[in-house]
């Protein structure tokens, strides 16, 4: 927005992201964004129950596809995610910065960190079911096999303070284990996140993999806790007493639920580890009788 | 139709083991009455007889019992893991010299055969204390970085139809990673559970390690919202279940939660008929059903459906039911006449929604609770015997036409514990177990446990893991 040489410059609309298309929330609804000195950015969205619920289904039609695609071409449509997002960091400097408040370069810091938390996911798509999974070594006959599989529709509240690094920390390892999202952005600092959107609509992600509204946190959140199609939560950017009632909301169809980590503790540019990663898995275990082929000592 | 067989009773001798006529609540090593006093009996479902008087805990034993458990966690989490292993092997090898005592009083508490307790219940009992026996000195080589931390004290909530098997999945990796344990078993089934207490006696486990509350829902529940406990295990219905996850929300407890299943069991038109057969039984009539992996619902191809169910009827009415003891027995009792008359109900229903019921011949004892293996045939996806959890020896009949009308039914459920696939076609079994959302998925086998073997659902049948490397995590700070 800014307008160094006297000309006009030209606004975007801040959209939502549903089945890998750019919609206004189907509320006709919108609020302001301000950055750190209540300046006026943007008008985002503001989502709505049935924008919630359009995503859920977007998500749970590209489940099949995603989760069946290889772990390599995963791996490599992540990557690509990093690739786009080098290319947009000018963008994204300045939109953090904006939305959190941040010099110049801590804000050059944070992006990097982002764009390099996707290189990280990326790497471990095709690790992870050998890391977590394998032979299991059953006193019997048998072939049994133990392997990590996507939990489904994972629902996540984003982070509210780090707009972009603890989007990216939150939602990358969701989708690289095969899950699909439904995102809801840090209410006050969407902007990175809608950004995002753009980015990933154009890095091969499959529409649907990733949706992403904007909004009021409790009030796109609360009906996805209690959405019978979601299969998980994610409740990092949800404070202590919307939390608990998300959680409790979403026993009714037994989700898996990531609490919050306590209030503000959360260090984004430390080392993710694996935690997420598995969070949004269930393991597998199948059987096979492996037969005999003969009396030990026969010959072949 | 008749039996086709005539065998005489070969029953196996009670005299193995010792029951006293009334227990108390274990709690930090020693055996006390419950505060208020109250006691419950505990009755052979086979014969209805009064085997036991045992103490009931309510809230004030809980509270006493967890901070005995949090008192014992400072040492017990603190012995070198080789310490905390030694522990573990001897109560396998106690649980192994007195397997049999253990599977007769199983037996006679839970009602199951005792050909299964002798060969399934008590083997992996045994089987799975030495497992995990191994974990507890070598944590830090199990995936979840160099030191991981146990939690600290664990309430562990158990069902009655693997009393002590359940109860084994449940102590032996919570004791390995370094936590001390309150644990309530079922109302029905408290005996094998204060035997248990016996086993940790021989063994020396330092007191306050393993306690044991027998009791009520009620017990379970104010277990469940203790505040000083760090860890919640659960096994038994999707209900409490949900119940139990709303209890813990809002709060750091870890939980983990093994609950129901509608198992579907899938028969291809070119499986080998017999075997899967075999199978197909297995995976119903074991345990009478009481299963939570249970393969509850055939899917048989249309193409092979009469020449296999001509068989499985067969094979049905050779089944044979009665006294529990009796090591000729294939099926034995209902647990309880709560469940009994849970199960006639939706058999009910089943019948009354417009499904064929069939049983095979067969006489019931007059005394204890009972009920015939029962098949439903003509059963669409929108019967309730297709749907809910009927947790007893009935098994309900579907038909697909494709593997993709196959592997659509068998997802269609609010569960996904178990799945069983009939095919002698290595690709199509890959491909269809592949697609299955189910935790375990059983090919030309079904029912097969193993202490190494990871247990546990997708979906509405829980979350969490038992058994093998990964049964570890649910006990440890990770």
């Amino acid at each position: 927005m800014s307008d160094d040489h006297n000309r006009l410059s030209v606004f975007k609309t801040y959209k939502l992201y549903v089945g890998g298309k750019f919609p206004r929330s189907e509320s006709g609804r919108v609020y302001e964004v301000t950055d750190s000195r209540d300046k006026w950015l943007a008008n985002a969205p503001l989502s709505s129950r049935k924008d919630a619920r359009d995503a859920v289904v977007a998500a749970r039609k590209a489940f099949g596809g995603w989760s069946g695609a290889t772990a390599y071409l995963r791996g490599q449509i992540l990557y690509r995610v990093a690739e786009m997002m080098e290319g947009r960091r000018g963008q994204f400097v300045r939109e953090v910065a904006d939305a959190e408040g941040l010099s110049k370069s801590k804000a050059v810091e944070v992006v990097e960190a982002a764009v390099d938390r996707w290189v990280w996911y990326a790497g471990w798509t095709d690790k992870v079911s050998q890391v977590l999974g394998g032979a299991n070594p059953v006193s019997g006959p048998f072939f049994n096999l133990s392997t990590p599989e996507p939990t489904g529709v994972v629902a996540v509240v984003a982070p509210q303070e780090s707009s972009l690094l603890g989007l990216v920390s939150v939602l990358a390892p969701v989708i690289a284990t095969g899950n699909t999202a439904v995102v809801v952005a840090s209410e006050k600092a969407p902007l990175p996140a809608l950004s995002l959107a753009e980015v990933l609509a154009t890095s091969d992600v499959p529409g649907g993999v990733v949706n992403i509204l904007s909004g009021r946190t409790a009030e796109i959140a609360t009906p996805l806790a209690a959405h019978q199609d979601v299969n998980a939560l994610d409740l990092t950017g949800a404070g202590p007493e919307l939390a608990r009632d998300l959680e409790v909301a979403a026993a009714d169809n037994l989700k898996r639920v990531v609490r919050p980590q306590g209030a503000d503790g959360v260090d984004w540019s430390a080392d993710p580890g694996t935690g997420r990663l598995t969070a949004f898995l269930e393991t597998k275990t199948v059987w096979h009788p492996t037969g005999s082929l003969g009396v030990s000592g026969s010959a072949y | 139709m008749a039996s086709a067989f005539e065998y005489a009773p070969a029953p196996e001798s009670r005299s193995v083991v010792d029951i006293a006529p009334s227990y108390g609540l274990f709690i930090d090593g020693e055996f006390t009455d419950a505060a208020d006093g109250k006691v419950f009996k505990t009755v052979s479902p086979s014969s209805e007889e009064v085997l036991s008087e045992v103490a009931q805990a309510g809230a004030e034993d809980v509270d006493r019992a967890v901070r005995a458990a949090r008192k014992a966690f400072a040492k017990w989490s603190a012995l070198p893991g080789s310490e905390r292993a030694k522990y573990l092997f001897r109560i396998a090898r106690i649980i192994q010299e007195r397997s049999r005592e253990l599977a007769v009083l199983e037996t006679l508490d839970n009602g199951k055969p005792i050909k299964e307790t002798r060969d399934h219940d008590l083997p992996l009992v045994a089987g799975h204390f030495f497992y995990y026996a191994g974990w507890a000195d070598k944590l830090g080589h199990a995936g979840f970085g160099p030191d991981p931390k146990p939690l600290g004290v664990a309430g562990q909530v158990i069902p009655w139809n693997f009393p002590l098997l359940m109860l084994a999945w449940k102590i032996a990796p919570a004791l390995a990673a370094g936590n001390t344990v309150v644990l309530k078993p079922a109302e029905t089934t408290p005996l094998s559970a204060l035997f248990f207490a016996d086993v940790c006696r021989q063994a020396g486990l330092p007191r306050g390690v393993v306690n044991i509350l027998p009791g009520y829902g009620d017990a379970g529940a104010a277990l469940v919202e203790h505040p000083d406990v760090d860890k919640v295990a659960f096994t038994g219905s999707t209900a409490v279940g949900k119940a139990i996850a709303r209890q813990v929300a809002g709060t750091r407890k870890k939980l983990t939660l093994e609950l129901g299943g509608k198992g579907a069991n899938i028969v291809f038109d070119d499986a080998p008929i017999d075997q899967a057969v075999e199978g197909i039984i297995t995976g119903i009539f074991f345990n009478q059903g009481q299963v939570c992996c249970a393969g509850s619902r055939l899917l048989v191809q249309e193409s092979v459906q009469d020449e296999f169910l001509d068989a499985l009827k067969r094979r049905l009415s050779t089944l044979r039911l009665g006294d529990p003891l009796d090591k000729n027995t294939d099926i034995g009792a209902i647990n309880s006449a709560e469940q009994l008359a849970r199960i006639k109900a939706l058999a009910e229903t089943g019948e009354a929604e417009g499904a064929e019921r069939w049983s095979p011949a067969c006489e019931l004892p007059s005394t204890g609770y009972w009920f015939a293996p029962t098949l439903f045939t003509g059963v669409t996806q929108a019967h309730t015997v297709a749907r809910d959890e009927i947790f007893g020896p009935v098994l309900s009949v579907l038909t697909f036409r494709t593997p993709a009308e196959a592997v659509a039914k068998a997802n269609n459920s609010q569960y996904g514990l178990s799945a069983g696939i009939w095919s002698e076609k290595g690709s199509r079994i890959l491909a269809v177990a592949d697609k299955l959302r189910a935790g375990v998925v059983w090919a030309n086998t079904f029912n097969k446990l193993d202490p190494t073997s990871p247990f546990g659902g997708y979906k509405e049948s829980g979350f969490g893991r038992e058994g093998g490397r990964h049964g570890l995590e649910a006990y440890l700070d990770v």
